[in-house]
């Protein structure tokens, strides 16, 4: 069995605790965070575990990249603490349950790109942007055998990840990919963070999303034009374990001339879009997400923001709606950069 | 060429009649697990006249007649049994009235769910309609006429409770109308005219309803779906007591089916809520999330899945995508709310047995007074195996409906003579009469509802 490498020794001698004390979503002090990340690292109960939002930024805030937050899900479950009401988990490990046969696969030998359990967003990868990368799991019957799985982190199941990671990994490397970049954040993260700390092998390239379309908009930089739209970018739990890529949203943002508004809630202190938070166990869960997204989208009007971009399809699913009825528009990422090289995305307006 | 024939085509014009095998070919079945029976000949009428003229003629020849609206009820109910003239209605489509103040419109026969959910949205925004999960091209009459319910069904009952007034041409050729229309008022009630009742859920074999005036209800300006899931079905009656004790929701599901394989061994409710305002939907849903579901989110027991604005209509139809071949037909009953871990572990029981993915559902009907639950079917049209395989499985849930005390909804043949086995033998009587008076040749849609 997979193990996590978290070394509490790290923690022990840390002076900020950040990874507890920066948690936008408990109050605690410096001792008490060290305190109670030791208890949890010995396995033994502590509030944060009932009290996490699962939205990743320990792992972005501990600087010794002790993953924090991987030990908090782990030890979740270790304890049958779960976020979340039991059918909820259930129904969840289902989900990512392969249906309809086996992938077919196809050896590529060159750069593919993996668009996992989104198959139905596949007009998300369409233009220029895409050309000379092969898609995989563009067929929605297939494509959980592409899912790497790691939203189970949410639910306080990190077992079912350790189980079938691997397999999906597997499967992709079948295609005898080049490179595999990556559509959502997660997966990036799975490869590049979540296997490297549980000695998970990865024997394929992993290239998050936005690096591929920074250097796929350098390459075509003649045809872009600047979009002159004011935009917040919505930064989802995923990207908090891939924070080294981040800087590429700013740098598409520079290429294709759209302003960043000037934000409170944003890269470190971006609030996530409370999708995972609403059918949290914990009182008031429901009501409390939402005015988190309230509260969210009233930052990117009060910063102007007339475009809201997305990287995540849950963030886009849970957050869009609510953006648009404040009179941002919601966008994906790649069908900003579609437009700032003259491409019309589908449903644009 | 025949004079039936003939005499049809100089009733409707001979577009619009045909004795050519390959339409014939169509319209020998439907979309479920019944045997074909070709008719003798499909004629499509525009009007009541036409309606009248060619059921009186089939009365002089002694033919069947055997009307169909959308032909989506699944369960055989138009097709020819005993072949004869088959009356496709759909050309009778026009919504001849709708009066947005008192809340009803008057329709032709023909009028589709889909005709009429479209033309609300476009002239009358406040008003909507009970719209079943069929798909959008089953007809508002035939829905009627199997008592058939929508998403409105927790808030206001069966469609066929909905019915402000009718026009039926009988099988012997004469035209009657029920409600106040009857007396020369415009179709804005039913009531209190004296209960005549002959025509609903009888299957076309007391008459063809001609025209209708359906109640239309209030459309609220948000409207959206909320899901819940559960994986005791032990606690559903009680949450379809809890919910509709609210009177927060439109519509209240309970389904559960092995494909897709979140759904499987889980109980997931739909509750569909409405608002004029964000104000009134935060509240609604405080009430029925926080405040009504809580306890079952805090202990762990349920869980609260998120809430969609818009409504996708229909849901249910897409079960026929979830196996290879696209076909399903399920057995439909009305069932008190208590029976749905019983109707869930039963109907899984039966799927195994015939190696179908389980697939079931439950809708609130009225303030939980019963709810309508179905136990559904996946066969491959193109493998006359898995086409038995479901009927059998069909065939073992009708009896199943009859032992846990409920009533078959839109019986199919089989079901039927299940039903009049244990029916009242006094009622059995009176149906008897009842249909030899109205229909002395017995000439309307043969085979449904017979009583020997």
């Amino acid at each position: 069995m997979y193990e996590l490498k978290f070394d509490p020794e790290l923690c022990l001698h840390c002076t900020t605790q950040a990874c507890l004390t920066r948690c936008q979503y408990m109050e605690i002090d410096g001792e008490t965070a060290q305190k109670e990340i030791l208890k949890i690292a010995r396995g033994e109960d502590s509030f944060v575990l009932h009290e996490c939002a699962t939205c990743y930024a320990c792992e972005e805030y501990c600087t010794f990249g002790n993953h924090p937050y991987y030990l908090i899900a782990e030890k979740q479950e270790l304890l049958g603490l779960s976020p979340v009401p039991r059918p909820l988990i259930q129904r969840a490990v289902n989900l990512g349950i392969p249906f309809r046969g086996q992938p077919e696969i196809k050896e590529i030998n060159g750069p593919v790109l993996n668009i996992a359990a989104f198959s139905e967003l596949t007009y998300l990868i369409q233009g220029k942007l895409f050309d000379g990368v092969t898609p995989i799991s563009t067929d929605e019957r297939k494509m959980f055998h592409y899912f790497c799985q790691l939203m189970y982190l949410h639910y306080g199941r990190d077992s079912v990840i350790k189980e079938r990671l691997p397999r999906i990994i597997e499967t992709i490397a079948k295609h005898k990919p080049t490179e595999v970049v990556c559509f959502h954040d997660e997966c990036y993260g799975a490869y590049t963070s979540y296997c490297k700390a549980h000695g998970i092998d990865v024997p394929f390239r992993p290239v998050h999303f936005y690096e591929y379309l920074y250097n796929r908009l350098v390459e075509l930089k003649e045809m872009i034009r600047p979009v002159n739209l004011k935009v917040a970018y919505q930064r989802p739990c995923s990207s908090r374990l891939s924070p080294d890529k981040h800087l590429f949203v700013g740098r598409i943002f520079d290429l294709i001339g759209a302003e960043s508004v000037k934000r409170e809630f944003v890269d470190e202190n971006a609030l996530c879009c409370a999708g995972a938070i609403e059918g949290q166990k914990r009182e008031g869960s429901r009501k409390g997400a939402a005015m988190q997204q309230q509260k969210n989208v009233e930052d990117m009007k009060r910063a102007g923001a007339e475009v809201c971009v997305f990287n995540c399809p849950a963030c886009f699913q849970t957050l869009g709606g609510t953006v648009a009825r404040n009179g941002i528009k919601p966008v994906h990422m790649s069908d900003l950069c579609r437009l700032a090289i003259g491409e019309i995305p589908a449903g644009w307006r | 060429m025949d004079s039936i024939y003939q005499s049809l085509a100089a009733i409707v014009d001979a577009e619009h009649v045909s004795d050519r095998p390959e339409e014939l070919y169509i319209y020998s079945f439907d979309l479920g697990t019944a045997e074909p029976h070709r008719p003798d000949y499909v004629v499509s009428p525009e009007t009541t006249v036409q309606v009248q003229e060619i059921v009186r003629l089939a009365n002089r020849e002694n033919i069947p007649v055997v009307p169909l609206g959308g032909g989506m009820s699944l369960a055989g109910l138009a097709v020819p049994l005993r072949g004869g003239i088959l009356l496709d209605l759909k050309r009778m489509d026009r919504i001849i009235e709708v009066n947005e103040k008192a809340r009803y419109a008057v329709l032709e026969c023909g009028v589709s769910q889909g005709q009429l959910t479209s033309y609300l949205e476009r002239h009358h925004p406040h008003l909507t309609h009970s719209e079943p999960g069929a798909p959008p091209a089953a007809t508002i009459v035939g829905n009627v006429v199997i008592h058939g319910q929508g998403d409105l069904a927790h808030p206001y009952g069966f469609n066929s409770d909905m019915v402000n007034g009718l026009e039926v041409v009988l099988p012997t050729g004469e035209v009657c109308s029920f409600g106040s229309c009857a007396v020369g008022a415009s179709w804005f009630t039913n009531h209190p005219m004296p209960d005549v009742g002959l025509f609903l859920g009888w299957c076309g074999t007391t008459g063809i309803i001609t025209k209708l005036s359906i109640r239309l209800l209030p459309a609220k300006r948000i409207r959206g779906i909320g899901r819940f899931v559960v994986d005791d079905e032990g606690l559903v009656p009680e949450i379809f007591y809890k919910l509709t004790h609210t009177q927060m929701a439109e519509d209240i599901i309970a389904f559960s089916s092995a494909i897709p394989p979140f759904a499987s061994k889980l109980q997931h409710f739909t509750v569909n809520i409405a608002a004029d305002s964000e104000k009134e939907l935060e509240l609604k849903q405080e009430i029925i999330w926080d405040d009504t579901l809580g306890e079952y989110i805090k202990r762990g027991d349920g869980a609260y899945l998120g809430f969609t604005r818009s409504l996708e209509r229909p849901q249910i139809s897409k079960t026929s995508d979830y196996k290879k071949g696209g076909g399903f037909e399920y057995v439909g009953s009305i069932m008190p709310i208590e029976k749905y871990p019983e109707c869930y572990r039963r109907g899984r029981e039966i799927s195994e047995r015939h190696d179908i993915p389980y697939t079931v559902t439950g809708r609130c009907i009225g303030a939980a007074h019963s709810m309508m639950f179905a136990w559904t079917y996946a066969f491959n049209r193109a493998d006359p195996k898995t086409i038995e395989g479901a009927r059998n499985a069909l065939h073992e849930t009708d009896r199943l409906v009859l032992e846990l005390g409920g009533v078959i909804w839109k019986p199919g043949t089989f079901g039927q003579k299940l039903v009049l086995e244990r029916l009242d033998p006094n009622t059995r009587d009176l149906m008897k009469k009842i249909k030899g008076l109205l229909d002395p040749k017995g000439i309307m849609n043969p085979g449904n509802w017979e009583i020997p």
